[in-house]
């Protein structure tokens, strides 16, 4: 292909036909910069008087994202040629085969194109040296680690669970024992830990493919997946043998079910079918049910209702986040009601807002508060369905960010109005000891 | 120039010409290994001193980091199973992720164009810029494409699945391994992978 009169090519050559290029002054002062490069240069000089020649010329950033380049359009095979003179060479000899294929994806002329490569090696050469000090070495620092642990378990929502079971426990009729409450909180924040823990270790390609996700510890490599096995195990050996036999064997066993159903069941289906928002919606609603049966032992109707509380209240939150996620969920290959089902996604979540009222409602007929309840926590909750209601009928980004907004702050409210309302037990306490 | 591929682009010529000034011996360039599967990642050589796995940035179109393995000096015949198991997963990685990521790019591209011809719109609009479409006529096309690919990702997802958990399970038996080493023999040139 290359005919042999390129092999007798010198450098004088290569210097003359510069000075027939656009940028004819930066030629003269060619030796002068060859003499004054940079050590750092040193590396690339067979490509140094082709920089000094282009990098006053064109300024255009390089960014390292998550999200795939929306331009240039078409083949990826068009985008910026390398440093090293063979790759260059390479990759310009394949994007000929890429553009005889598909030539409606070539949407670039010639001219556009040229400079394209120019300013994307610009692009290359002046952040080459960061795009080299972004190489990281896979090495634990010990100080690092607890930074580490918290993104791995998502304390975040590592504490939210834990406050649904504190609040679980505390809504039981039965007189507050501190202990067991400080140990059901902190076995089910270690089981919380592992199941994060281990969910993130199952979903480290998809996670860098998505802007929310792109920066957790095992994407960047902070951590390995041996690592984030051992520290699942970790906690889960510990948390559930604090629930089993520091609290009883019903709430233990809730919390093992609970990591097998989030880890084995939840993570899995992501993928496979919109199934899991309800698998999801379970696992949300089984901490509080723990912390019910960790004050009772029993599963009572009081423990279903609080369970049911938050089964309900994940469809609006959830719904509400993955409506704007659409675009990262199906180029993730994550089967969400939002992506493949939209008219259900909105149906289900203004569905269950309205049946947060419901609950509300049954909650003094099961003597877990009083009357007071469903009163006080009705302007919440008539607002979380109004808005529910605007994301059913506008379906827009504006009304779904709402929605979402609104579930964050709706949920904790809801479960201090609960706190407050809650039937007090020494009535019942006096019932039973004048039946026994 | 004429000696050139593209005849006439002289910014091509130029680069035929380094490349052949290289095998001139002009230039010492160091024959560098590309990375396969369309990778955009510039090369990266660790430092020699280094005992340590190194990750790098982002790569532009898989967005999975590139991890450049270490090659212990004594290096026993699981840690080398290791290494090019998760050498060979990272490439199957790369592979299914640019793959995927630049034919969604592409089929998002196509889509638009075609929605927008059959509206009669052109690219661009008033003010110059790319014309986009409505998130619900966007949310058509990203439907389209997940039930598509279903097959494809769930037989992804069974394989990384395996192979995440078949590379714990060595990682798990090299590092018993070399607690045995700096335990029961002489031998203390091990570092805990982590």
């Amino acid at each position: 292909m290359y005919k042999p009169s390129c092999h007798r090519m010198t450098g004088l050559f290569g210097v003359c036909l510069f000075q027939g290029l656009e940028n004819v002054r930066y030629s003269r002062n060619l030796m002068q910069l060859c003499k004054q490069a940079q050590p750092r240069w040193g590396t690339f000089q067979h490509f140094t008087f082709l920089k000094r020649l282009y990098v006053t010329k064109m300024s255009n950033g390089l960014c390292q994202h998550a999200k795939p380049k929306q331009e240039p359009l078409g083949s990826p095979l068009l985008e910026r040629p390398h440093l090293a003179q063979e790759q260059t060479v390479i990759h310009h000899v394949q994007q000929i085969p890429a553009i005889s294929q598909d030539p409606s994806t070539v949407t670039f002329s010639s001219e556009e194109k040229k400079e394209e490569n120019i300013s994307t090696v610009v692009s290359e050469i002046t952040h080459e040296s960061g795009e080299v000090k972004q190489w990281k070495e896979i090495r634990v620092h010990l100080e690092d680690l607890p930074g580490i642990y918290a993104r791995l378990s998502k304390i975040k929502l590592t504490a939210l669970v834990v406050t649904t079971a504190a609040a679980g426990y505390i809504m039981a009729p039965v007189p507050f024992d501190l202990s067991v409450f400080l140990l059901t909180s902190v076995g089910t924040g270690l089981a919380s830990c592992a199941a994060n823990s281990i969910n993130q270790y199952f979903e480290v390609p998809f996670d860098s493919n998505m802007n929310r996700t792109k920066k957790r510890p095992l994407v960047r490599g902070q951590l390995s997946p041996l690592h984030a096995v051992t520290f699942a195990g970790a906690c889960t050996v510990p948390g559930i043998a604090l629930l089993t036999f520091g609290v009883n064997p019903l709430t233990g066993a809730l919390g093992a079910f609970n990591i097998f159903l989030y880890t084995c069941c939840y993570t899995p289906l992501k993928r496979l079918s919109i199934a899991n928002t309800w698998v999801g919606a379970l696992v949300g609603a089984i901490p509080p049910v723990m912390g019910w049966t960790a004050a009772t032992g029993s599963l009572g109707a009081g423990a279903l209702l609080m369970g049911a509380i938050l089964y309900s209240w994940q469809f609006p939150h959830f719904n509400a986040l993955s409506w704007n996620l659409r675009e990262d969920y199906s180029r993730g290959g994550y089967r969400m009601m939002s992506v493949t089902h939209p008219a259900l996604c909105k149906k289900v979540a203004l569905r269950h807002s309205l049946a947060l009222i419901g609950l509300s409602a049954l909650a003094p007929a099961l003597d877990v508060t009083t009357w007071t309840f469903p009163l006080i926590s009705l302007p919440i909750n008539l607002y979380i369905s109004y808005l529910s209601f605007q994301f059913y009928r506008d379906s827009d980004r504006k009304s779904a960010r709402k929605l979402f907004f609104c579930s964050l702050w709706h949920l904790p409210m809801l479960l201090l109005l609960m706190l407050t309302c809650k039937k007090a037990c020494t009535s019942k306490e006096d019932t039973l000891v004048t039946s026994s | 120039s004429e000696n050139c591929i593209f005849p006439g682009e002289s910014w091509h010529c130029l680069l035929c010409i380094s490349f052949f000034s290289d095998s001139c011996g002009l230039y010492n360039v160091p024959k560098i290994k590309k990375r396969l599967y369309l990778s955009q990642a510039p090369e990266f050589i660790p430092p020699e001193n280094s005992q340590y796995d190194w990750i790098g940035p982002p790569d532009p179109v898989s967005n999975l980091r590139p991890i450049r393995f270490h090659v212990a000096a004594n290096e026993s015949t699981l840690e080398k199973h290791l290494r090019l198991f998760r050498q060979e997963t990272e490439e199957w990685n790369q592979k299914f992720w640019a793959t995927q990521n630049s034919s969604f790019i592409k089929e998002k591209e196509e889509f638009i164009t075609s929605c927008l011809k059959a509206e009669g719109l052109g690219l661009k609009d008033e003010n110059g810029g790319k014309r986009k479409l409505s998130a619900e006529k966007m949310a058509e096309f990203y439907k389209d494409f997940l039930n598509k690919n279903w097959q494809k990702h769930a037989d992804y997802n069974k394989e990384w699945y395996k192979r995440n958990i078949t590379i714990t399970f060595l990682m798990g038996k090299v590092t018993l391994q070399m607690f045995w080493k700096r335990r029961y023999t002489s031998d203390r040139s091990w570092y805990l992978p982590v």
